[in-house]
């Protein structure tokens, strides 16, 4: 711990080292942060909660990080007290923009890899994303405490990676907190100092921009030249739009207003704003008195990549939705969405998702925060459908598929990695080709360890792939994927008739050879789900008008209690009104009666329960 | 007209068993019945989950010997009741005597128990009095014994004349021994019900006809035909389970009810409930009715239901707790509860629905009006009877009558 911390706005950038933890999920990058809060004294033993820096519940939870937060440290080392800024950045695939801002804000990167399961292939992207921003990386094997590490293998396995002596790869335990120490020694005599010109114009980089419900958003900055006052005006280059400075602080980790923000120092500003849209990570902050000519570059606007359709299961909760979409928005600048109708399942939303992962902590949010029950339809990807005419349509749902004359269909591509120890290269083969991939190369990493490169269609993985890919290859495979551009595909849609209505909720866009075999799948599911109506229902699936699958619930014939037993009225009302009200939550298809779970079943990936047709 | 062993979740019933105001209003249009439960069986059956049991000795007040004392205590507390609450005391129409299985009790018991109901309110001019039994659980002497103390009706659980059906049933009678008991039962003066099972696991409908043929060469006055319910937690529900016989199914049970309706009115039984057929009106059950048209009736025994006036309530299920109840001096009453008036609409389309009077279309609301041509269409209510008023259901109506009271009730 240092004596005398360094004051913020007033401190040297020769004593600032600035950095974040690359880590794949599990592999103990929380503990680590933690343990390192409380060696430099910044959190007291008694403060001390488990992963203090990931504050939202569904992130403590599920154990990852969601949201980056920025915490300034003080650490002495012979005699010289530095200020060192951990940068805690996501660690999922589909949070790539933020990662990289965050990078962006270092000089340096600790790659964090769990010393009983080597690299995967998330922190490899992340690595690789680290190394192309240059940042000094530290080698850094987690977990030396279980019996099963094998430290020496992987410290091999990294050395190999980033150049190097395996001998060179600290051995930590965030758990224990061995080795911790001697790595906030190596962060401060490794890593650069951060370099900037202190009298230019004021430049500082958003790599995080947070809603608070008392203060407003909350932006994380790292300041490259010229200072950030408290009072001043500032200006988002991006937008132009001004705001006053009502605080600016840092976070140790609580926030502490300071009297600014100076050269290669990391800290947060408050201007009173409502929604993070008016904050973009990635944007450049500068004064709008004395403006930079040119920004930092290297801001984009996020693209939603996967889109589903949200319902209430309620009707009378969709003002609930909106409002609760509203707010998340307020903290979630990837998230968009607009009103839709379906005619099965009412008004909701077409919500657009960076990823999978993204979507599930939206709806889980929606649910727990809002108390809201939702159906999402099953996520599909944005396709570019050319007509005979020439005119072009963007399609991010299946019911605005048009009708004919379709010319071309283009649908998004990625690249993916796959790594994986090399006994299941041929399952994982199997399953890319099987998901039309196109094999684009493979590398062993170490002796039986392979790197798989295959691009995909993004359609072909939104759905089970990662779970496949996971059961197949009994866990070990772990997968990163970036957007890649995208290609002409066979698609069509396919369209799902109960009783000769289509129900808008279930059609799909498949590829040709795949329309069948979604046809075939969701006709019988539906047959499995469907109660038996009064008279006969066929389910079909069709392309345009040709019918590719069909199934049959069979009129019901009985619908009768025998009896009434010994005058047992009681029971018998009692389960009428339970009839009556499992009735009210049936939604109308033409005349067959639908019920809710069955659309919720219907459009979950597991596969139906054996439902007995009684 | 056995009583299950689940209660319903009621209100808690007071000790003194005084019933809410609303229970003597309106009596005079009401009839009065009682049933007496008799919660003894010889054999417990896999299907079955009412409220019975096979020891002899249960415990003080519950044995089978002093059972007829104990449910007269009943009788003795009902009569106090019924004059504390208001009600007006009125003859019995019907008393009916179910189980469990009654005749496992001398028929001196019976009569013992008929008679204290008779000393207490009297019974009406030709008042209908029925006992359950097993074909084996009786002998010419037994049955002339209980004519001759008033019974006029007995209804005996045949449930099948195929000997592997009884089998998965549990019924230990020997199929033969039905028509004779209802010779003997004819021959003592009493008239006669047949009690059927359909749809047994493994039961062809072969084997179903051969049943329903069986029973109409008895020559029955009334014949009940219920579908197999299996109920959880009974051993069936188990064997069912574990795979050891087939699950039931509802195709398989509409099938037997069309054709017991074909065979049983090509015999001259006309349907007058959904699960019951008599040979003329005289024959059918009159105290199976009062269920139906919310009469009022006393429910004496452990687990039975009672209604007076739109008070339900249930008594406590174990012979020996509804013994002790008594012994104190309390109601065995374990809960119940007072219908408003809407729930008492409810139940009068849910029940009266059921039976071949009907329900007049002038008592339902606006949306059961509205779906009165729909079902006419679709054949589920006669409409030649809508015509003239009344709601009557069609074979077809019959098979699916809960499907037609969920849409003439009001959402």
């Amino acid at each position: 711990m240092a004596r005398t911390a360094p004051v913020p706005a007033a401190t040297d950038p020769a004593i600032i080292r600035n950095f974040c933890i690359i880590a794949h999920i599990d592999h103990g990058k929380s503990t680590l942060a933690d343990r390192m809060l409380q060696l430099t004294g910044v959190v007291e033993q008694r403060d001390m909660r488990a992963q203090y820096l990931d504050r939202m519940d569904i992130e403590r939870e599920r154990g990852i990080t969601i949201k980056s937060q920025a915490v300034r440290m003080p650490w002495e080392v012979d005699g010289t007290a530095y200020a060192l800024n951990m940068i805690d950045t996501p660690g999922h695939v589909d949070f790539t923009y933020e990662v990289s801002r965050s990078l962006a804000a270092c000089e340096g990167a600790i790659l964090l890899v769990d010393a009983a399961q080597g690299i995967e292939a998330q922190t490899l992207a992340n690595l690789y994303l680290a190394m192309e921003n240059e940042l000094t990386i530290i080698p850094v094997l987690n977990k030396i405490d279980l019996p099963a590490a094998q430290p020496e293998k992987y410290a091999a396995e990294l050395a190999n990676l980033i150049g190097g002596d395996p001998a060179d790869v600290l051995k930590v335990s965030g758990k224990t907190g061995v080795g911790v120490e001697a790595l906030l020694d190596k962060i401060v005599r490794d890593l650069p100092a951060p370099v900037g010109d202190a009298d230019a114009p004021a430049r500082a980089m958003i790599f995080d921009s947070v809603y608070d419900t008392y203060r407003g958003v909350v932006t994380y900055v790292r300041v490259v030249d010229g200072k950030l006052s408290p009072r001043e005006r500032i200006q988002m280059m991006s937008t132009k739009a001004s705001h006053e400075l009502l605080e600016i602080g840092v976070s140790s980790p609580e926030p502490t207003p300071t009297n600014g923000l100076g050269v290669g120092e990391v800290g947060y500003l408050i201007t009173g704003v409502k929604d993070v849209r008016q904050s973009k990570v990635g944007d450049t902050v500068t004064n709008l008195a004395r403006p930079a000519a040119e920004s930092l570059g290297g801001y984009a606007d996020p693209k939603p990549m996967v889109f589903s359709g949200l319902y209430p299961i309620d009707g009378t909760d969709y003002p609930v939705l909106r409002d609760a979409l509203d707010k998340l928005k307020l903290n979630d600048a990837a998230l968009i969405y607009e009103p839709e109708t379906s005619a099965a399942l009412g008004f909701g939303f077409r919500v657009g998702f960076l990823g999978l992962l993204h979507l599930e902590i939206v709806r889980e949010r929606l649910e727990r925060e809002f108390n809201l029950d939702l159906i999402s339809t099953a996520p599909n990807v944005v396709y570019e459908v050319t007509l005979e005419d020439k005119k072009v349509l963007t399609v991010t749902n299946p019911s605005e598929y048009p009708d004919g004359k379709v010319s071309e269909v283009r649908e998004p591509m990625v690249s993916a990695t796959i790594l994986a120890p090399n006994e299941f290269v041929g399952a994982i083969m199997e399953l890319c080709q099987s998901r039309r991939g196109d094999m684009k190369g493979m590398d062993y990493l170490s002796e039986d360890r392979v790197e798989l490169r295959y691009r995909l269609p993004l359609a072909e993985i939104v759905f089970d792939f990662f779970d496949l890919l996971k059961s197949k290859t009994r866990g070990y495979a772990s997968l990163d994927w970036k957007a890649d551009g995208e290609q002409v595909a066979d698609l069509v849609k396919v369209d799902i008739l109960l009783q000769g209505e289509q129900v808008d909720a279930f059609s799909a866009i498949t590829h040709r050879d795949k329309a069948y075999s979604y046809g075939v799948m969701m006709t019988s599911k539906l047959r499995e789900l469907i109660p038996r109506q009064q008279f006969e229902v066929p389910i079909q699936a069709a392309i345009g008008s040709r019918i590719i699958a069909r199934e049959n619930i069979r009129a019901i014939r009985k619908d009768v209690l025998a009896k009434c037993y010994g005058g047992d009225i009681t029971r018998k009302r009692k389960l009428l009104e339970k009839q009556k009200e499992g009735k009210k939550r049936m939604k109308m298809v033409g005349r067959v009666e639908v019920p809710q779970e069955a659309f919720i079943a219907a459009l979950s990936s597991d596969e139906p329960k054996d439902k007995s047709k009684k | 007209m056995p009583v299950p062993s689940i209660l319903p979740v009621g209100d808690p019933a007071p000790a003194d068993g005084v019933l809410p105001a609303q229970a003597g209003s309106g009596a005079g249009g009401r009839r009065f019945c009682l049933y007496v439960h008799i919660p003894f069986c010889a054999v417990r059956c896999g299907y079955c989950d009412f409220n019975t049991y096979t020891a002899t000795e249960l415990g003080p007040g519950a044995a089978q010997d002093e059972y007829a004392g104990t449910v007269g205590g009943e009788l003795d507390l009902a009569a106090r009741v019924l004059e504390q609450s208001g009600v007006p005391s009125r003859p019995l129409s019907t008393v009916f005597f179910g189980g469990g299985t009654p005749t496992l009790l001398p028929a001196v018991d019976l009569a013992r128990i008929l008679d204290r109901a008779r000393r207490l309110w009297q019974l009406e001019p030709g008042a209908e009095v029925t006992t359950e039994a097993n074909p084996d659980s009786v002998t010419p002497e037994s049955l002339q014994l209980l004519a001759d103390a008033g019974f006029t009706r007995i209804s005996f659980g045949m449930q099948s004349a195929v000997p592997h059906v009884l089998k998965v049933l549990d019924r230990t009678h020997n199929p033969a021994r039905v028509p004779e008991a209802v010779r003997w039962a004819r021959d003592a003066g009493l008239k006669v019900s047949l009690d059927l099972i359909y749809g047994t696991p493994g039961e062809s409908l072969q084997d179903w006809e051969a049943s329903l043929e069986a029973a109409i060469a008895c020559g029955p006055d009334h014949v009940s035909a219920y579908a197999l319910i299996v109920e959880d937690g009974t051993r069936l529900a188990a064997q069912i389970r574990r795979g050891q016989v087939p699950d039931i199914d509802d195709d398989d049970h509409a099938a037997k009810y069309q054709l017991a309706d074909e065979r049983l009115a090509a015999a001259g039984y006309g349907w007058y409930e959904v699960s019951n057929w008599a040979r003329t009106e005289a024959d059918r059950c009159r105290h199976n009715l009062a269920y139906w048209h919310g009469d009022d009736w006393w429910g004496a025994g452990p687990g039975a239901h009672s209604h007076v006036g739109g008070v339900r309530w249930w008594n406590v299920k174990h012979p020996v707790a509804y013994a002790g109840r008594l012994a104190a001096g309390e109601s065995p009453a374990a809960g119940r509860e007072t219908l408003d008036e809407a729930t008492r609409q409810l139940e009068h389309v849910m029940l009266q629905t059921r039976i071949i009077d009907g329900l007049a279309t002038a008592e339902l609301g606006p949306q059961g009006r509205r779906e009165v041509a729909g079902l006419i269409a679709e054949g589920l209510i006669d409409g030649a009877q809508a015509v003239r008023g009344r709601v009557r259901l069609t074979l077809q109506g019959r098979l699916l009558a809960d499907a037609v009271v969920r849409r003439l009730l009001e959402p």
